[in-house]
């Protein structure tokens, strides 16, 4: 949890910020085969062949072919400064922002005060907008959006541009080579197939399995692995479309 | 140089391959990230300059292991593992290790981006053009996002498919009970507030309020303050190295750009066909 200010034209609303994630995934530690006792991660120097301590490795940038090592003190030269504020510097419509932005979401709560917090909760989810903010959190740089979900303020950490552009400036449409037939099929297939999403109508059944699968082994029982089916590619779309459209009708 | 050749065959690698199937229509895929994992290009690297390449040891071997020797362990008691070997893991859902199965079409705005985790691009294989082209243009058309469930290494995971300038982008979701409710955080519930006080802030906010998105907002300050240090000491020769030709942790070093034009040639090599 960490606590913050957030500001904008006037506006200042203390908050606390508690990660909105739970990881449920099952994790595995990587060991060695022979000696069934976990790895260490070490730092190789290739050129002596030695391995380095994680506290004594510099630090450099990759500039295409070469590389700038950057010293302890200049690296903190960059450092952000420290700051409680959570600065919103415009609002935008979500359908400006990609998903491919977002990043971790954290839920944010009252701080010193539960006034100025719902009001910034009926405020957020009365506009519908997304914040930009930009905030400094335990010596790092952060740009979120900051939104209303489920009638709660959210502020939800962005990547940073680099790391996401490239891909928007491909524009790859073509359609000139897809049959208006085809496309109708497709189209009809997927009207079939058309639902709403709701996440709770999902659970992650594999998870269960996994540690059902521990457990066997656990007591001794072997595992037999079923061969796995290849499925061979469609040549003939036409075809295969009008094969699903009946399996489809058949079903409903 | 041979040697660079290679180097970038390995980075182009699928992070998943297997085949998309809609209805019986099959086509096989590979599985590409589109954001560059972590942040910048700072490495760690040793006395001479050079970067420093992540390997794992055994304390008892005392020796250097390769990916062969490494598998995953789960741990039952004290020190005590249960192996598990990545075949197991695929056996658990055969189905879904291979097959990404469109079952349902959503409309696009039942995906929230909370949960959303992350966004990879689909590349098709060979002769795989037709088919893929005919699945972007339907998509793109009816407006909607295809939900289907997929194992990607240890974890199966429920993805969104969505059709996006000319390529289908899945994005794995996380399940619900990965977002924590704020009933569990413990927050209080929302109570009609003061109205004086909620148009204030709608007031200020409003004021902020932009038609575009100014993409200069988005950008890392801490990135650029390193990236002009960095040119400033490239320009006085100041501790420059020369990286080597194979970059020991070619990981790190993942272009998206790549990945769009890996995706480009595979549609226009084989995307039209006579008749």
């Amino acid at each position: 949890m960490w606590k913050g200010v957030l500001k904008f034209g006037g506006v200042e609303v203390g908050v606390k910020l508690y990660s909105a994630l739970e990881n449920k995934s099952v994790s595995f530690r990587l060991l060695s085969r022979e000696h069934r006792e976990p790895v260490r991660q070490v730092l190789l120097d290739q050129e002596s062949g030695d391995f380095i301590q994680y506290g004594a490795a510099g630090r450099g940038f990759v500039q295409g072919d070469a590389i700038v090592a950057l010293s302890g003190d200049e690296l903190a030269s960059l450092e952000p400064e420290p700051s409680r504020v959570i600065e919103v510097r415009s609002f935008v419509a979500p359908e400006l922002l990609d998903a491919r932005w977002f990043e971790r979401p954290y839920w944010l709560g009252p701080d010193s005060g539960e006034e100025g917090w719902h009001a910034l909760a009926a405020a957020l989810e009365r506009t519908q907008k997304v914040g930009l903010a930009r905030w400094v959190m335990r010596k790092k740089e952060y740009v979120g959006g900051l939104r209303s979900y489920r009638g709660y303020p959210m502020l939800v950490t962005m990547r940073n541009r680099e790391e996401v552009l490239l891909l928007d400036a491909t524009d790859l449409r073509d359609d000139t080579g897809v049959k208006e037939r085809e496309l109708a099929m497709a189209a009809q297939l997927i009207a079939m197939m058309e639902g709403r999403f709701e996440p709770g109508s999902y659970a992650d059944e594999y998870r269960e399995r996994v540690l059902d699968l521990v457990e066997r082994k656990k007591r001794g029982k072997t595992v037999k692995l079923p061969e796995p089916e290849e499925v061979a590619p469609v040549t003939d779309l036409a075809a295969a479309l009008e094969r699903s459209l009946a399996q489809e009708e058949a079903r409903a | 140089m041979p040697e660079r050749e290679q180097l970038n065959v390995r980075k182009r690698r699928p992070v998943w391959s297997g085949t998309l199937a809609f209805g019986l229509v099959t086509l096989p895929v590979e599985l590409y990230p589109t954001v560059r994992p972590g942040r910048g290009s700072l490495r760690m690297i040793g006395p001479t300059g050079q970067p420093l390449a992540r390997r794992y040891y055994s304390e008892s071997g005392k020796e250097l292991l390769q990916q062969d020797d490494i598998v995953r362990g789960f741990e039952v008691g004290d020190g005590e593992f249960v192996l598990i070997e990545d075949e197991e893991l695929e056996a658990l859902d055969p189905d879904h290790s291979r097959v990404i199965s469109l079952d349902s079409f959503v409309p696009l705005s039942d995906i929230d981006p909370v949960l959303v985790e992350n966004t990879y691009v689909l590349v098709p294989g060979k002769d795989a053009a037709p088919a893929y082209r005919l699945l972007v243009a339907a998509m793109a058309e009816a407006e909607r996002a295809g939900i289907a469930r997929f194992v990607l290494r240890d974890k199966a995971h429920l993805v969104a498919i969505v059709s996006r300038e000319g390529s289908l982008r899945t994005m794995t979701l996380r399940y619900h009970d990965e977002v924590r409710t704020p009933e569990q955080i413990g927050l209080p519930e929302p109570e009609p507030a003061d109205v004086e006080l909620i148009g204030k802030i709608e007031k200020a906010a409003g004021k902020l309020t932009g038609d575009v998105l100014d993409e200069n907002l988005l950008r890392d300050e801490a990135s650029g303050r390193l990236e002009q240090l960095v040119k400033r000491k490239l320009s006085r020769h100041e501790d420059v190295h020369e990286m080597p030709a194979e970059d020991p942790d070619d990981e790190d070093d993942f272009e998206p750009t790549d990945v769009m034009e890996l995706l480009r040639r595979s549609l226009e090599s084989e995307g039209k066909r006579p008749g």
